[in-house]
């Protein structure tokens, strides 16, 4: 158990600057996953945690102590990689003995040790093959029992459900939650996919270009995100962008005019603004905010064309698209009666849009009346 | 049994015989007697005895001329059909031939001579192994030593190869330093030196270090090549960095990395390795010929090579003594050959 801290971390390699300094604080025993883009350097990040790569500048720090020179084994930290890793020549046994072997741990309590993890992770009949004879399930299964034998302080999770189908990775999902619940030790955990973050995590950490764009719990990422990037990441299908211009401002929010000639802006935003009129913008409203009928009190209309629908029987998405051409995905409970080609009129809250900024970090128009949001990071 | 009853009969044409088939099966006839053959003859000849090895015209089987032994001579005699001038024919050894006459006697009645022109008689021929080309060695020279030298040669020498080699590879593909690529390059750049070119440096080298006339100096300077670091670098790229970090985290020493997961993964691009080495080993002969001098310290070779005597060969030792050298690389090449295809296969593909 051990809590963890990054401290204005840098990495570089020759002349590139892959993190650019970062600042985090880890708890202990909480389940931290870091969530970007391929490239965004989050598995740099994991691998300077674990050791396996040097810090170019800042300091980490484990349970309050400088580790910038510690070597991965002496850290305390064990890793899943995302190929697992598992040694081919050795049998299942031998890979979650090998590190107990290398700190000379006597033979019976390896045996001890090994065999308790492998009844936590129904390995037991397994023991005696090679990872070549195991399916993609169990290789993960022998990977995580390989870090559990090391009772380590922090586990680290490079992308480790990436390989596997989709039906098993929301089973293991579900898998590494209980395990984190039942251990309570902490964890980091990396992936490109935003449903992993957001079903797993204690708190999400975003990574854009090697820079932290927003650090929360997964609502409050959701409901109250930082800037454009963090909105249009977290939350599938994706958040629509409207490009539009503030028409006023005034105590109960800003007013918004769009080019699309059918907007109907009666409700203004309620979000602060000390912008001048005039100026651009960038309104989000997330798919399942919408909604197809005239818009009321509070309420902003639209009117579209149904480009294509997909019926899911639950759900359905219907893509549309204004008359400025730009693209509105909304999302309905049930099924629609709607065709293709047809013309319908969308609405949606005043209070669930997002405004941003029209820069390049997109920030977003701070709140009037933060909505309860789960724990803000 | 039937695959391979399948496999060597099969024909493109169906029924009868393509000309491809003619083709591809005269071309691999003219390959199995070119590569082949030397070999079979070898083999052959060296069950000839020594008589039947100087014969003319030279024989494929050992099936040489017949040979009595009379009491009161020391050789065997060749024994001949002989057709006498009242018709008959009689088997007789010949005594003497002086010209086209030759003196023959009836091993029956030892004293009885006949004189016979060599147009009158024909050889008695019998199948015969001369095995004793084999037996004999054993107890004439001291092949036991030359085996036991070429043996502990080979197999040290084999072992630091694959050792050093694979300590030189797991630095070129593992690790990343300045200069890394100059120095893997600088390796390779060795193959283009031939190994005539450095024997003197080399001898002086071992010389200096007092090796002269000891296995140790045909050992070391053999130890590190340039084939073995490439052929295993370019294994060990295929195996993935993850592996090692996974390692590291396990807490397990650099040393440890290499011992216990990079050796064992590279197994079959240091069986490839090995063989190679086998074979370079025993098979060495410039190198050893410069070194050992004295003929307790010979391998099988060397050994060969002095049998040659200046004005006479004892071709039948020698030849028995040659197949005797060349068993042990063939039973290496013929169980691990399949380590050579994959080896080389899985090392040249990424």
């Amino acid at each position: 158990m051990a809590s963890l801290e990054l401290v204005g971390v840098v990495k570089r390699f020759d002349a590139t600057t892959v993190i650019q300094g970062v600042d985090l604080r880890v708890e202990d025993g909480e389940f931290v996953v870091f969530v970007g883009p391929s490239g965004c350097g989050k598995s740099t990040l994991l691998r300077m945690i674990s050791g396996l790569e040097a810090v170019t500048e800042g300091e980490l720090r484990i349970d309050g102590r400088r580790v910038n020179d510690v070597s991965a084994a002496e850290r305390g930290l064990a890793m899943v990689f995302q190929s697992y890793a598992l040694y081919p020549h050795m049998t299942v046994y031998q890979n979650m003995a090998f590190g107990l072997e290398n700190i000379r741990t006597p033979r019976s309590k390896i045996e001890t040790k090994v065999r308790a993890a492998a009844a936590l992770l129904h390995l037991d009949a397994l023991l005696h093959r090679r990872p070549t004879q195991l399916s993609g399930g169990q290789r993960q299964r022998v990977a995580i029992g390989r870090a559990i034998v090391r009772e380590p302080t922090v586990f680290l999770f490079d992308e480790p459900l990436s390989n596997l189908d989709a039906e098993l990775r929301v089973q293991m999902r579900t898998e590494i939650t209980a395990l984190h619940q039942r251990l309570k030790t902490t964890m980091i955990y990396v992936t490109h996919d935003q449903v992993e973050a957001m079903t797993m995590a204690d708190k999400i950490v975003v990574l854009r270009g090697g820079r932290v764009e927003q650090i929360g719990a997964p609502l409050a990422l959701y409901n109250l995100p930082r800037n454009r990037f963090v909105a249009g990441f977290i939350g599938s299908p994706r958040m629509n962008f409207l490009s539009v211009q503030v028409a006023g401002v005034g105590p109960d929010g800003v007013r918004i005019a769009s080019d699309a000639s059918a907007m109907n802006a009666a409700a203004p935003l309620p979000v602060r603004g000390d912008a001048a009129v005039g100026r651009r913008a960038t309104l989000g409203i997330r798919p399942e905010h919408i909604h197809l009928r005239r818009a009321s009190t509070g309420e902003v209309g639209l009117t579209a064309r149904i480009e294509s629908l997909e019926q899911l029987g639950a759900t359905s998405f219907l893509y549309c698209v204004l008359s400025t051409g730009e693209k509105l995905t909304v999302q309905m409970a049930g099924q629609v009666e709607s065709r293709r080609g047809e013309a319908v009129v969308v609405s949606f809250p005043a209070d669930r849009a997002h405004l941003f900024d029209e820069t390049d970090d997109g920030l977003a128009f701070e709140r009037l009346h933060p909505r309860a949001t789960g724990r803000a990071g | 049994m039937v695959n391979l009853a399948r496999m060597l009969s099969a024909t493109r044409g169906r029924g009868r015989l393509d000309w491809t088939d003619w083709a591809s099966y005269g071309y691999l006839l003219v390959g199995l007697v070119l590569m082949f053959g030397p070999v079979l003859w070898l083999v052959l000849s060296s069950f000839k005895s020594a008589a039947a090895l100087n014969e003319f015209p030279p024989q494929l089987l050992p099936y040489g001329q017949a040979t009595v032994t009379l009491p009161g001579k020391s050789e065997p005699l060749p024994l001949y059909r002989v057709k006498l001038p009242d018709g008959s024919t009689r088997a007789m050894v010949e005594l003497r031939r002086i010209g086209i006459e030759a003196t023959m006697i009836d091993p029956s009645q030892p004293t009885e001579e006949v004189k016979v022109n060599i147009r009158d008689r024909e050889k008695v021929r019998e199948f015969h192994l001369a095995l004793e080309n084999y037996t004999e060695i054993f107890g004439k020279f001291d092949f036991m030593r030359f085996l036991w030298n070429s043996v502990f040669i080979t197999i040290v020498a084999t072992l630091f190869t694959l050792i050093f080699n694979a300590m030189a590879a797991f630095a070129l593909s593992k690790y990343r330093f300045g200069g890394e690529k100059w120095v893997f390059l600088i390796i390779i750049s060795t193959l283009m030196i031939p190994p005539t070119i450095i024997l003197v440096p080399n001898f002086l080298v071992v010389s200096e270090l007092g090796m002269l006339n000891s296995p140790w100096g045909v050992i070391w300077p053999a130890v590190a090549t340039p084939t073995g670091v490439f052929l295993l670098r370019q294994y060990m790229l295929t195996i993935p960095d993850e592996l090692l970090d996974a390692a590291r985290m396990d807490h397990a020493s650099e040393w440890k990395i290499f011992w216990r997961i990079i050796l064992p993964l590279s197994a079959p691009a240091l069986a490839v390795l090995a063989i190679f080495s086998v074979m370079w080993r025993w098979n060495d002969f410039l190198w050893p010929l410069i070194v050992l001098s004295r003929t307790e310290n010979f391998t099988l070779q060397l050994a060969l090579n002095a049998f040659q005597g200046e004005l006479t060969t004892q071709w039948h030792y020698l030849l028995a003594m040659t197949v005797l050298t060349l068993l042990p690389v063939t039973l290496v090449f013929a169980f691990l050959q399949r380590y050579i295809t994959t080896g080389i296969a899985s090392a040249g593909i990424k």
